[in-house]
């Protein structure tokens, strides 16, 4: 048990990375929602004003706005798709009994672990290239016109390019709770007579549903955030057509030195992130006795 | 149990895995053989044999400055893990050993900070960069990573922490052992492990950051995510140097990565999957 001693002590101990989270926090998103009510460009800093909720209309009524959510959702949908989908499927081959298994889960890992500057470089200079790249080399084996990849389909390639920096975190993680799937359950179901499709559908699936739910949760917090794949890529181009709304702000803020509107944008962002937050909270905080 | 399973069936499923694993490894491959080839070669088309030559490595030694921006990576990743452990183990301790009524309340308003998107913030963390110097520091990226990593640092330490049975304090302190010979002899031992992964998850991922990083440094502290970002540009059309400069980046943590595994998905989820 612990005494009114330890107790103390014990407060101590937290206190500093509380206040710390606490100053992180609040002090920023202060500042944020304060910037968001003023005209202020940094190219001429002396005629800052009071602009009400100007930032707002002008941030939200702008085409460009519409767009970057929509190529938002476009993007995270996307990624989640190829990666919850090529996951499940490529834990279940991983999971079965295969010659060189360990080294198959580290190759099968490694694009996890490539920063996306240089993750996003190797796809645009070395894969998706209209003349160098490996597919373009593959479409001319075939007699076939190269497609170049960042200007007809910017969208779909950084897709691409994200989904397969984070398919090997789907797989994993789905992979470790299939190997927690109960073994027994599963000869007793074959027994029975209960074909693979069926034994997949009625006791895999559902008990990977936990293990699924966090995957898309977790990843959607970081799919909201793409930001560098689509600097060295396509810089958001052409035109809006690979902006995300993270991405649109970085765009005001330091191109456009337009403090107030990348203020009124960056709330919106809290308000959306905050939707996935709610979900993947409570999936957390039911783990917690 | 593991079933018996024919051979046929075996051989059947490894080739399939295999064809798998490397269709997903061949871009990382792919690079490593291209960082082995000339500049001429690079850029001939497709050929998965280089002539192994090691001059874009040393290119890119010399042309840019390689080793700059790689200690500018290590010194920025280790300094903000270490930074928020020393803050962080603490806090786990006393949430593991020593739980109050809030102790969940503040775990979940932790994680919930980790929630805020970056680019919510970017304006003022920018504009107080500008305003204190530490624009382009690497002070000023240890901090911010460090904020940053912090909720999952707390909260991988506590999963680590609580499996440490209580029970064992317990019996010490029957023997007489005062706090600190308990911290020292009893806890430590068995709390490094899971100081040590996460530590090397932090590591990682602090390594990788690279919306920061590319916000916050021009040339002086610019690390690899930074400096890798830049050759973007036209101009830079050195596929040879680009793939040896990308090899060089992410060899060191996908190393590392190979050995944390588990720990990633521990520490990834907030211990919501095992």
């Amino acid at each position: 048990m612990a005494t009114r001693q330890t107790q103390s002590l014990a407060r101590l101990m937290r206190a500093p990375a509380i206040i710390l989270l606490l100053i992180w926090m609040i002090v920023p998103l202060a500042m944020t929602l304060y910037y968001s009510f003023l005209n202020y460009n940094l190219l001429n800093p002396a005629s800052t004003s009071w602009a009400g909720w100007f930032n707002y209309q002008y941030f939200y009524t702008d085409p460009a706005f519409f767009e970057a959510i929509w190529n938002t959702l476009i993007l995270v949908l996307g990624v989640l798709c190829i990666t919850v989908v090529g996951g499940i499927l490529i834990a279940l081959l991983i999971d079965k009994p295969i010659f060189g298994q360990g080294i198959v889960r580290i190759l099968v890992i490694s694009p996890f672990f490539v920063m996306p500057p240089v993750a996003a470089l190797i796809w645009k200079n070395m894969i998706m290239h209209p003349s160098y790249g490996v597919l373009a080399d593959v479409a001319k084996f075939f007699g076939l016109q190269p497609v170049d990849w960042f200007a007809q389909f910017p969208l779909f390639s950084i897709i691409v390019i994200v989904a397969w920096q984070w398919l090997p975190f789907a797989t994993l993680i789905l992979l470790t709770s299939l190997q927690s799937l109960d073994g027994e359950q599963m000869e007793a179901a074959e027994m029975d007579g209960a074909s693979a499709l069926s034994r997949f559908f009625y006791l895999t699936l559902p008990h990977m549903a936990r293990a699924i739910t966090v995957v898309i949760l977790i990843q959607t917090i970081f799919l909201l955030g793409v930001y560098a794949e689509i600097l060295v890529t396509t810089n958001g181009g052409p035109g809006n057509a690979s902006t995300n709304l993270t991405y649109l702000i970085y765009r005001a803020a330091r191109l456009n030195f337009d403090i107030g509107g990348a203020a009124a944008g960056g709330i919106i962002a809290v308000i959306l992130a905050n939707f996935v937050a709610i979900f993947l909270m409570r999936a957390v905080g039911k783990n917690l006795d | 149990m593991a079933r018996a399973v024919s051979q046929n069936t075996k051989i059947g499923y490894t080739i399939a895995a295999w064809l798998v694993a490397l269709l997903i490894f061949f871009p990382i491959l792919y690079a490593i053989i291209t960082s082995l080839k000339t500049e001429q070669e690079a850029i001939a088309g497709f050929d998965l044999i280089p002539s192994f030559t090691l001059e874009s490595y040393r290119e890119v030694q010399s042309q840019y400055n390689y080793f700059r921006p790689f200690m500018n990576s290590v010194i920025i990743a280790i300094g903000s893990t270490v930074l928020a452990l020393i803050v962080a183990v603490p806090a786990a301790w006393a949430m593991a050993f020593a739980p109050t009524k809030r102790t969940k309340d503040i775990l979940m308003w932790m994680l919930s900070t980790k929630m805020m998107p970056a680019v919510a913030v970017l304006v003022p963390i920018y504009l107080i960069f500008l305003k204190t110097g530490l624009m382009d520091t690497r002070i000023g990226l240890v901090i911010v990573l460090m904020l940053m990593n912090l909720p999952i640092v707390v909260w991988m330490l506590y999963t680590y922490f609580r499996e440490i049975p209580g029970e064992i304090l317990e019996a010490a302190r029957m023997d007489g052992a005062t706090l600190g010979q308990e911290i020292v002899h009893v806890l430590t031992p068995m709390a490094v492990p899971g100081i040590a992964s996460t530590l090397l998850l932090n590591v990682i991922l602090a390594w990788n950051e690279a919306f920061w990083t590319i916000q916050l440094t021009t040339t002086n502290a610019a690390p690899l995510s930074a400096f890798i970002a830049s050759f973007s540009s036209p101009q830079g059309l050195f596929w040879a140097k680009l793939s040896a400069a990308s090899v060089m980046a992410i060899a060191p943590i996908l190393i590392m990565g190979w050995f944390s595994q588990k720990q990633l998905v521990r520490g990834l989820t907030f211990g919501a999957v095992k």
